[in-house]
């Protein structure tokens, strides 16, 4: 299987590369829209700012490409954040393939939010065999709302969308790479999705 | 509900750890990318490694080191010690760490904190603190604590935390190796301060120790070190004696 992880020179990716490599896949990290579009799998990774990884998205060309891809596409974190229409963080313009936006969490509770919290309302064949309650490691302090494309649900202070899904499109807000065994169960079942 | 961390911490030198092991059915005592599998598996919610190499050479060791545990880790770890610039950060990053911590640097050049945070983000830098309750004032101690300054450790981790620190690493020199617990009023009062998570260090001998700072010190995460390593505390016997306590942590 030929996965594609798209490179804007959006922070550390090699945890996610060798998060697959231990499922038996080598990813190709590039930013050709050829490549992307010929890849089984195209995973958009992201740390950092919103504002910031946007400007890095357009620099590569790649606002346009992104929504076009036609393949499973998992956006994990910021990757995820970016895939909605308009993020609070450095008032940024997202690609609008979710539409929802991304606010900062209640200036109450501690921020970053670091560590790791349970997933709840699984409603995605991306969760097949993982049980309600299962925890993922999450570190962000801007979060989507629970709607309408919500695969999976959080609480802290509110509870909120920590994965979404729109036609060929995910997102998780947890790092599936970090997140021990049943993080890679995530990964794996997105390898497995039917296309 | 968002669980608290439990966080054993690797003392590297030359790229092997430091501090002797027993745990018998290692092959290479010594060899932390095991240790840190190990630990990975027994339910470490995060861990740090401490690298206590002095030269450039050994840096690149390190460098090696954090490669090699990326590839066998499946989750979140930070790696610290005498990190001084942008260029060493984005060489642990790239080779795949989660986070870096940065210590005497930043007290000598508070900017490194903005730098780093705006280069890689608040999410991967934590300023790790050591204090020491000097005539009933914190003071900030730098070089693990050898050497003492003049700088408060509440007005230090305000800073620190307006300059873009995601999280805050904080070690009590007093409590620090002697197994009596943590230093709980001085992180409660930090933890009530800041609206970034705090890290509990120095002090851990028992399970209840962990308890309290979780409790009276409201940490967000407990780092320990020879509990750890010696078996004196296994991570699973832990994490579920904290849970029975009411405590929300990862099982």
């Amino acid at each position: 299987m030929k996965v594609s992880i798209i490179d804007y020179g959006a922070g550390n990716i090699q945890s996610l590369i060798f998060a697959f490599n231990r499922l038996g896949v080598h990813p190709v990290v590039t930013d050709h829209p050829k490549l992307l579009a010929e890849a089984d799998r195209v995973i958009f990774p992201g740390v950092g700012e919103a504002g910031s990884a946007m400007a890095k998205l357009r620099q590569h060309g790649l606002e346009e490409v992104i929504p076009q891809l036609k393949q499973p596409v998992l956006g994990i974190c910021l990757g995820m954040q970016l895939m909605c229409a308009y993020s609070e963080e450095g008032d940024t313009r997202g690609l609008g393939i979710f539409d929802c936006e991304v606010k900062h969490f209640d200036r109450k509770l501690k921020v970053p939010q670091i560590g790791w919290n349970t997933i709840t309302n699984l409603k995605s064949p991306l969760f097949k065999g993982i049980e309600e309650n299962s925890y993922m490691y999450l570190v962000h302090s801007y979060y989507v709302a629970n709607n309408p494309h919500s695969i999976a649900t959080t609480k802290y202070g509110e509870t909120y969308a920590s994965a979404l899904h729109r036609n060929n499109f995910y997102g998780t807000q947890f790092h599936p790479e970090k997140s021990g065994e049943i993080g890679a169960k995530v990964l794996e079942n997105f390898l497995n999705l039917k296309d | 509900m968002l669980t608290k961390r439990i966080i054993p911490c690797l003392d590297i030198k030359d790229g092997r750890t430091v501090k002797g092991i027993n745990f018998k059915d290692l092959a290479d005592a010594g060899d932390p990318v095991e240790l840190a599998e190990r630990y990975a598996r027994e339910g470490a919610d995060e861990l740090v490694f401490l690298d206590i190499s002095a030269t450039e050479e050994k840096r690149r060791t390190l460098a090696e080191l954090v490669y090699h545990v990326a590839e066998k880790v499946n989750i979140p770890f930070t790696v610290g010690g005498g990190i001084s610039s942008v260029e060493d950060v984005g060489m642990l990053l790239r080779a795949g760490a989660d986070k870096i911590s940065v210590n005497s640097a930043a007290v000598k050049r508070p900017e490194l904190i903005n730098e780093l945070a705006s280069r890689f983000g608040s999410q991967c830098v934590v300023v790790a603190i050591d204090a020491k309750n000097v005539d009933g004032k914190w003071l900030v101690h730098l070089v693990g604590g050898k050497v003492a300054t003049e700088v408060d450790l509440f007005e230090w981790a305000l800073e620190v935390q307006e300059r873009g620190a995601g999280e805050i690493l904080f070690t009590s020199m007093d409590h620090d190796g002697t197994k009596n617990g943590f230093a709980n009023e001085a992180l409660s009062k930090l933890s009530d301060m800041l609206h970034i998570p705090v890290i509990a260090s120095g002090g851990a001998g028992t399970k209840e120790h962990f308890k309290d700072t979780f409790k009276e010190g409201k940490a967000d995460a407990a780092l320990a070190a020879s509990v750890f390593h010696y078996g004196e505390i296994p991570i699973p016997e832990l994490k579920t004696y904290l849970k029975n306590e009411q405590i929300p942590i990862r099982i």
